[in-house]
């Protein structure tokens, strides 16, 4: 129990620092940045206290922006997704979360996709909603969430594969 | 009694989202007013701590590039100093010879261009008598203006955010306007609000002008683009290239205006 939660605290830092010091920087475009920070919510233990997750979550995006300067849109887009985690992943691997078996890290490679892209795309578009804060802008809004999406879902994957072949 | 506590348990789960969510966006609305993001901002000493560590490393790798802005710099102002004209007849603006200006040098520790709303972070504070409201620039052109201040810190709102709104002119006619941004591309920024009765060339130049007390009169922006009319008929909009490019700044100068408090006294502050 200790050794994971010694994990999570690392995790937590590494993908902290990763997401301010470098990912930040990218400017793929002149505009496209991965937020791959949110991995640490999509790789979260499932478990009953949905309430400590919520509030991790919220402690992550808080940091991130803080490093930033956006004021509280990270938070907001990050407890969103940490609140409506539980019903994507019902949808997206059904029996095995029911039966409280999964994993994600060993998970199957085509709903982890499927639960990825949701979850990434419900934080972005809230992401860049709050960052643009202005209706009549819609078109940037879509544009800027649908490229950051896949920059980011493509990072994640990345990552996953990387990281969980040490475990096996 | 029960019945409310009974439901504050069920629904635990969602009354905390509601709770975090509802503080998240009281905070995206307060960095939305100026002179307001007092909470989070990037000048603390965690987030600019770690900021400057990193840059203490990072700055070595583009030394080069910012030597040859600095001796550019130094040779611009070499001819100025050897040549037979008068200053006001020369091509650069007259800062060093305003004497009601003060200048101190700064290293950006934290630079964005990317977002919608940017912000930079320097590595001076109110320990260097630095404070709100204090012009940025670098040795081509203006970056922003400070918008709060810890204690070895200072964030900048560059001229690349939504919110920032900085008096300028022409320099060839004096018809002023206010330049702003519109969140596209980081080279470009908007001059509003210019009179119809100017006569604009495409590659003309736009300096700040004197009627805000952060900037002295004169300092380079940029040059036109483009320019339309705008939606009622009367102002232009000019579409001004930057001469300072934003994606790479290293070395700024923080310009306090040492007049400023005394004519602010005497202008109306309701702005």
């Amino acid at each position: 129990m200790n050794s994971s939660i010694a994990l999570h605290i690392s995790r937590f830092v590494l993908l902290v620092l990763l997401q301010v010091l470098i990912l930040n920087h990218i400017n793929f475009l002149g505009y496209i940045n991965p937020y791959a920070y949110i991995l640490f919510i999509l790789l979260f233990p499932i478990s009953n206290n949905r309430q400590l997750f919520i509030l991790l979550s919220f402690v992550l995006g808080f940091t991130i922006d803080l490093f930033s300067d956006s004021g509280g849109i990270h938070a907001a887009a990050c407890v969103t997704i940490a609140y409506l985690r539980p019903m994507i992943l019902k949808f997206t691997f059904g029996t095995s979360y029911e039966h409280q078996t999964l994993k994600i890290g060993t998970s199957e490679i085509g709903p982890r996709i499927t639960y990825f892209t949701i979850i990434i795309l419900i934080h972005h578009f809230i992401l860049f909603t709050l960052e643009v804060f202005n209706t009549s802008n819609i078109l940037l809004i879509a544009k800027k969430s649908l490229f950051s999406s896949i920059f980011t879902l493509i990072m994640c994957l990345i990552l996953t594969v990387l990281f969980s072949r040490n475990s096996k | 009694m029960q019945q409310i506590i009974n439901f504050i348990l069920r629904n635990k789960s969602f009354l905390l989202f509601a709770l975090l969510f509802a503080l998240s966006i009281f905070l995206t609305i307060q960095s939305n007013s100026y002179h307001k993001s007092k909470f989070i901002n990037s000048a603390n000493a965690l987030s600019g701590g770690v900021y400057n560590l990193t840059n203490g490393i990072t700055q070595y790798f583009d030394l080069k590039e910012q030597n040859e802005i600095l001796t550019e710099e130094n040779n611009r102002l070499k001819s100025i100093l050897y040549s037979n004209h008068g200053y006001q007849e020369s091509e650069v603006d007259s800062l060093p010879y305003v004497p009601n200006f003060k200048f101190i040098t700064a290293t950006v520790i934290k630079n964005s261009y990317s977002a919608y709303n940017n912000y930079l972070t320097i590595d001076k504070g109110t320990k260097d008598s630095i404070n709100v409201d204090f012009g940025v620039i670098s040795s081509k052109g203006v970056v922003g203006i400070i918008d709060n201040v810890s204690k070895n810190y200072a964030r900048v709102l560059s001229v690349l955010n939504t919110k920032s709104r900085i008096n300028a002119e022409l320099k060839k006619t004096n018809h002023f306007g206010s330049l702003k941004w519109d969140g596209k591309s980081p080279e470009v920024v908007q001059l509003i609000d210019i009179p119809k009765q100017a006569e604009i060339k495409i590659g003309d130049t736009i300096v700040t002008g004197g009627l805000s007390t952060i900037f002295p009169k004169g300092i380079p922006i940029g040059s036109v683009q483009s320019f339309n009319l705008d939606e009622t008929g009367n102002y232009f909009i000019l579409d001004v290239r930057l001469f300072n490019d934003m994606t790479n700044l290293g070395n700024v100068h923080v310009i306090e205006n040492i007049n400023a408090k005394e004519i602010l006294s005497l202008e109306p502050t309701d702005e």
